[in-house]
C-alpha cells in the first residue's frame, strides 16, 4: 500500500527544483545576492576612488564656512555662513518658487481647463491652442526663452518698463511696491484669525441646520463679507497705518520697494505657464468624467444651475481631479530644480552645484538633495492616500 | 345644389423657417449666444487683435509682407532697427543645429542614420503594415548597433568621430531613442517585479521605481555625471554621453514601469488564470498571454512617456552635453550674427523643432487610443 500512502500523504508532486515555492526562494536569494554584491562592489570602488583622490567621507563639511554668497536669500546668508545654511537657503528658495508657481498655475490651469469646455468657440479654441503649444515644448527651453530672450532683453534700468501700481520691469528684475505697516497691524491679523475660526464653527452649524430643517444658510457669503468687514473695522479702530514703499529710480538702480530678481521671475512665470497647461487637461478630464446623467439627475431634482455644479458635478469631478493635481504640484516642485540652469539659487543650484563643486562631497551632497525630493514625494503620496480614502466611493 | 368649400383667395405666405446653419447663425450660437458670452468673445477678439499682428510681422519674412529676415541674407540685415526674427541666422547655422561639431564631410553618416530610422519606424507605426516582429527586431536591436558603428566610425575604414563631436538634433534624437529602446525591457521587468508575489523582488522593484520617480531628472543626471565615475573601478572612464544615457534610461524606465503596471492591473484576472490552467510557466504565460494584451492597451501611455522623455532630453545640456538646446544656446553668443533678435530666433526655432516631434507623437497616441478603444463594440 505504499502507493496509496503516498497519495494520501503529501507526495512530492515534482522534483524539488521544479517546486514553485522552492524556486521562488531560490530566485529571491539569487536577486538578493546579486543586488548586495552590486552594492558592495560600488561601495568598494567608491572607497578606493575616494582614497586615491585623498578625499574623506562624512557630513562634517556641513559645519564649515561656505565662503560664497547667494544673490537671493530668504534668511541672512554671506561668505561666513555655514554649508548647512546654504542647504537651508536653497531649500527655502525651492519652496518659495514652488509655492508661488503652484498658486498661479492652479488659477491659470483651472481657468484654461474650464475655458476648453466653454461653448464659446473662440474661448475654447484659444484654450486648446495654449495647451497644445505649451505642453509640447520642453520646460527648460521655455525657461531659457523667458529668461534670456524676454527678461534679459528688457530695457536697461534708465528706460524701465513702467507697469501699473508703481511697479517696474527692467533687465535687473521686477520691482514692486512693498507694503509697510506698523506693529498695530497685529490686531487686525489677530481679529482675522478669530473670524476664520468662527467661520468654521458657522459652517458646522449651518450644515447641521441644513440636515435638520432643510433650510440653507449662505455660509460662504457671510464668512467672506463678515471677515472683510471685521478686519476693516479692527484695522480702522486700532489706528494702524499701512503705506507702500514704492521703488524709485536713483542714479544707477531702483531704491526701495521689493526687488524680484529676473531669475526668480522667469522661473516662477515659466513654471506657472507650463504646469497650467497640464492642470488644464486634468481639470477638463475631471469635469468630463462626470457623466451627463448626474447633471440630468440633479436637474430632475429641481436643483438650480449653480447648485447642480456646486453640489453634484464638482464634488465628483474633484475626486478625479485632485490626485493628478497633487502629482502636478509635485512635478512643479521637482521642475523648479531647472532654476539651476538660469541661475536661480534653489536647492540643486546652491547645494548640488556650488557646494558640491567646493567640497567635492558628491555622494553626501547628491544623497541629501535626492532625499529632500524623496520627502516631498512621500508627503504628496501620503496626502493622496488620505484624500483618496476620504472621497472614495462608498459602495455596498 | 352643391356646396363647395373652396378657398377663393391665396393663403398668406408663412414666414421662412429658421435657419439651422450658416455663418450668421454659427456666430450667434457659438460666439454671441448670451451677454456674458458676447463680452468674452469681444475680450478674446481684442486680445487677438493685440497679439496676432505683431507676431505676424515678427515671424513672417519680408518677402511675404512681414519684418523677419529671410534665409540667405547677410548678418547686417538683421541689425536693421525694427527687424523681426532673423531666419537668415537659422539658415546659416542649420548644420550646426542638426549635427553639432560633427565633421562636415562626414554628414552623410548622420543622414544615413536619419534615413534608416525613418524607413524602419514608419512601417512600425502603421498598424496594418506587415512583418511587425522582424521590423521591431530590426528597429530595437539591429538599428542601434548599426547607428553606433556608423556614427562612431573606427571600423570598416570609417573615420573615427568621438562622441564629443556629436551634437545638435542628432544627439537629442540619439538620447531619446536609446532612452526609449533601453527603458522598454527594463520598465517591463520592473512592472512584472512590482506585481510579483516574491517579497524581496517586489520590495526591490518598488524601491527602485519610487526612488527614480521621486527625484527630478536633473539630480539623476548630476548623479550620473558626478557619482558614476566614483562607482566604477579605478581607471575606468565612462563616456560623458553614455553617463547621460544611463541616467535618462534609469529615469524613464521607472515611469514606463508604472505605465505597464497600469496595463497589467487592467487585465482581467481570468487571463492570468487561463494561462496557468494551460500549464504555462510564468515567463510563457507572461510572454504569450499577459504582456501582449497589457502592452497593447498601454501604447498611448507609453507614447506619452516618450513625449516626456523627448522633452526631458533637453536637460542634458545642463550637464554639458551638446544637444539641440545647448547648440542653440551656445550659438546665441555668436558675434557674427549678433543682433537684438538672435537669441529669440534661436529659441523659436528649437521650440518649433521640439513641438513638431512632440505634437506628432501626441497625435499618434490619440490615434492609437481611438483605435484601441474597442471595448464597447463587443
Amino acid at each position: 500500500m505504499a502507493a496509496l500512502d503516498g497519495a494520501s500523504g503529501n507526495p512530492p508532486k515534482t522534483t524539488f527544483y521544479n517546486d514553485p515555492v522552492i524556486r521562488g526562494y531560490i530566485y529571491q536569494l539569487l536577486v538578493a545576492v546579486l543586488v548586495i554584491g552590486f552594492f558592495t562592489w560600488i561601495v568598494i570602488n567608491a572607497a578606493q576612488n575616494l582614497a586615491a583622490q585623498n578625499k574623506s567621507t562624512g557630513f562634517d563639511f556641513l559645519g564649515r564656512t561656505s565662503g560664497f554668497s547667494i544673490s537671493f536669500t530668504l534668511i541672512p546668508f554671506d561668505r561666513t555662513s555655514y554649508y548647512w545654511q546654504a542647504f537651508v537657503v536653497g531649500l527655502l528658495n525651492t519652496l518659495l518658487v514652488a509655492a508661488i508657481g503652484i498658486f498661479f498655475a492652479t488659477i491659470l490651469g483651472f481657468t484654461i481647463g474650464i475655458a476648453r469646455l466653454s461653448s464659446n468657440w473662440l474661448v475654447s479654441r484659444l484654450a486648446t491652442l495654449y495647451v497644445e503649444i505649451i505642453r509640447n515644448i520642453p520646460l527648460l527651453l521655455q525657461l531659457f526663452f523667458w529668461y534670456f530672450a524676454v527678461l534679459k532683453a528688457m530695457p536697461a534700468v534708465r528706460d524701465s518698463l513702467a507697469l501699473p501700481f508703481g511697479s517696474f520691469l527692467n533687465q535687473r528684475g521686477f520691482f514692486v511696491p512693498r507694503p509697510v505697516w506698523d506693529e498695530r497691524i497685529v490686531w487686525m491679523w489677530l481679529a482675522l484669525a478669530i473670524v476664520v475660526v468662527f467661520c468654521f464653527v458657522l459652517r458646522r452649524w449651518a450644515r447641521r441646520r441644513l440636515f435638520e430643517t432643510g433650510r440653507r444658510f449662505p455660509v460662504f457669503l457671510t464668512a467672506l463679507g463678515g471677515s472683510i468687514l471685521i478686519a476693516l473695522a479692527v484695522f480702522l479702530l486700532s489706528g494702524a497705518t499701512v503705506s507702500f514703499d514704492f521703488p524709485e529710480l536713483q542714479r544707477f538702480n531702483f531704491r526701495g520697494g521689493l526687488e524680484l530678481p529676473p531669475e526668480f521671475v522667469a522661473l516662477a512665470f515659466g513654471l506657472s505657464i507650463y504646469t497650467a497647461a497640464f492642470i488644464a487637461e486634468t481639470v477638463r478630464g475631471g469635469i468630463k468624467a462626470v457623466s451627463r446623467g448626474q447633471t440630468e439627475a440633479a436637474e430632475s431634482l429641481g436643483l438650480k444651475e449653480g447648485d447642480r455644479l456646486r453640489l453634484v458635478v464638482l464634488p465628483q469631478a474633484m475626486r478625479v481631479i485632485v490626485p493628478p493635481l497633487t502629482s502636478q504640484y509635485l512635478n512643479l516642485t521637482k521642475n523648479s530644480s531647472l532654476g539651476a540652469a538660469i541661475g536661480y539659487p534653489e536647492l540643486v543650484n546652491v547645494f548640488a552645484g556650488t557646494t558640491l563643486n567646493q567640497t567635492g562631497k558628491a555622494i553626501e551632497v547628491i544623497g541629501m538633495t535626492m532625499l529632500v525630493y524623496l520627502t516631498f514625494s512621500l508627503l504628496t503620496s501620503a496626502f493622496m492616500n488620505w484624500y483618496n480614502g476620504r472621497v472614495a466611493l462608498v459602495e455596498r | 345644389m352643391t356646396t363647395h368649400f373652396i378657398r377663393s383667395e391665396m393663403v398668406p405666405a408663412q414666414p421662412a423657417p429658421h435657419r439651422t446653419s450658416g455663418p450668421i447663425l454659427w456666430l450667434r450660437t457659438r460666439l454671441f449666444s448670451s451677454i456674458p458670452n458676447t463680452i468674452m468673445s469681444l475680450v478674446v477678439l481684442g486680445l487677438l487683435f493685440l497679439i496676432v499682428p505683431p507676431m505676424f510681422f515678427f515671424l513672417v519674412p519680408t518677402t511675404f509682407g512681414g519684418h523677419a529676415i529671410p534665409f540667405g541674407l547677410e548678418p547686417d540685415a538683421c541689425r536693421v532697427p525694427g527687424a523681426g526674427a532673423c531666419w537668415a541666422y537659422i539658415g546659416a547655422r542649420i548644420n550646426f543645429f542638426i549635427y553639432g561639431f560633427y565633421p562636415p564631410d562626414e554628414y552623410w553618416r548622420p543622414n544615413l542614420v536619419f534615413l534608416l530610422g525613418a524607413l524602419l519606424i514608419v512601417p512600425l507605426l502603421i498598424p496594418r503594415a506587415p512583418f511587425k516582429v522582424i521590423n521591431a527586431v530590426l528597429f530595437f536591436v539591429v538599428y542601434p548597433v548599426v547607428c553606433f558603428y556608423l556614427l562612431n566610425g573606427g571600423v570598416f575604414g570609417l573615420r573615427s568621430v568621438p562622441t564629443e563631436q556629436w551634437g545638435g538634433l542628432l544627439v537629442t534624437l540619439i538620447i531619446s531613442l536609446v532612452g526609449i529602446i533601453c527603458s522598454i525591457p527594463l520598465g517591463i521587468l520592473l512592472a512584472l517585479g512590482r506585481q510579483s508575489k516574491l517579497p524581496i523582488i517586489k520590495t526591490l522593484c518598488i524601491m527602485f521605481i519610487e526612488l527614480w520617480r521621486a527625484v527630478p531628472l536633473i539630480t539623476v543626471l548630476f548623479m550620473a555625471s558626478v557619482m558614476l565615475p566614483l562607482f566604477m573601478p579605478q581607471g575606468t572612464t565612462v563616456d560623458k554621453l553614455l553617463r547621460a544615457l544611463i541616467g535618462v534610461t534609469l529615469f524613464s524606465s521607472a515611469y514606463l514601469a508604472e505605465v505597464v503596471r497600469g496595463g497589467l492591473q487592467a487585465l482581467p484576472r481570468g487571463q492570468y488564470e487561463a494561462a496557468s490552467s494551460l500549464g504555462l510557466s510564468y515567463w510563457k504565460s507572461m510572454g504569450f498571454i499577459v504582456l501582449p494584451q497589457a502592452l497593447k492597451h498601454v501604447i498611448p501611455g507609453i507614447v506619452n512617456t516618450f513625449i516626456a522623455l523627448f522633452k526631458d532630453t533637453s536637460l542634458v545640456s545642463i550637464v554639458g552635453i551638446f544637444d539641440l538646446l545647448n547648440a542653440v544656446q551656445s550659438a546665441a553668443s555668436d558675434v557674427v550674427w549678433g543682433s537684438p533678435t538672435q537669441a529669440m530666433t534661436g529659441y523659436l526655432f528649437a521650440a518649433f523643432v521640439f513641438w513638431i516631434f512632440c505634437f506628432s507623437m501626441s497625435r499618434y497616441s490619440m490615434y492609437m487610443e481611438r483605435r484601441l478603444d474597442t471595448g464597447h463594440k463587443r
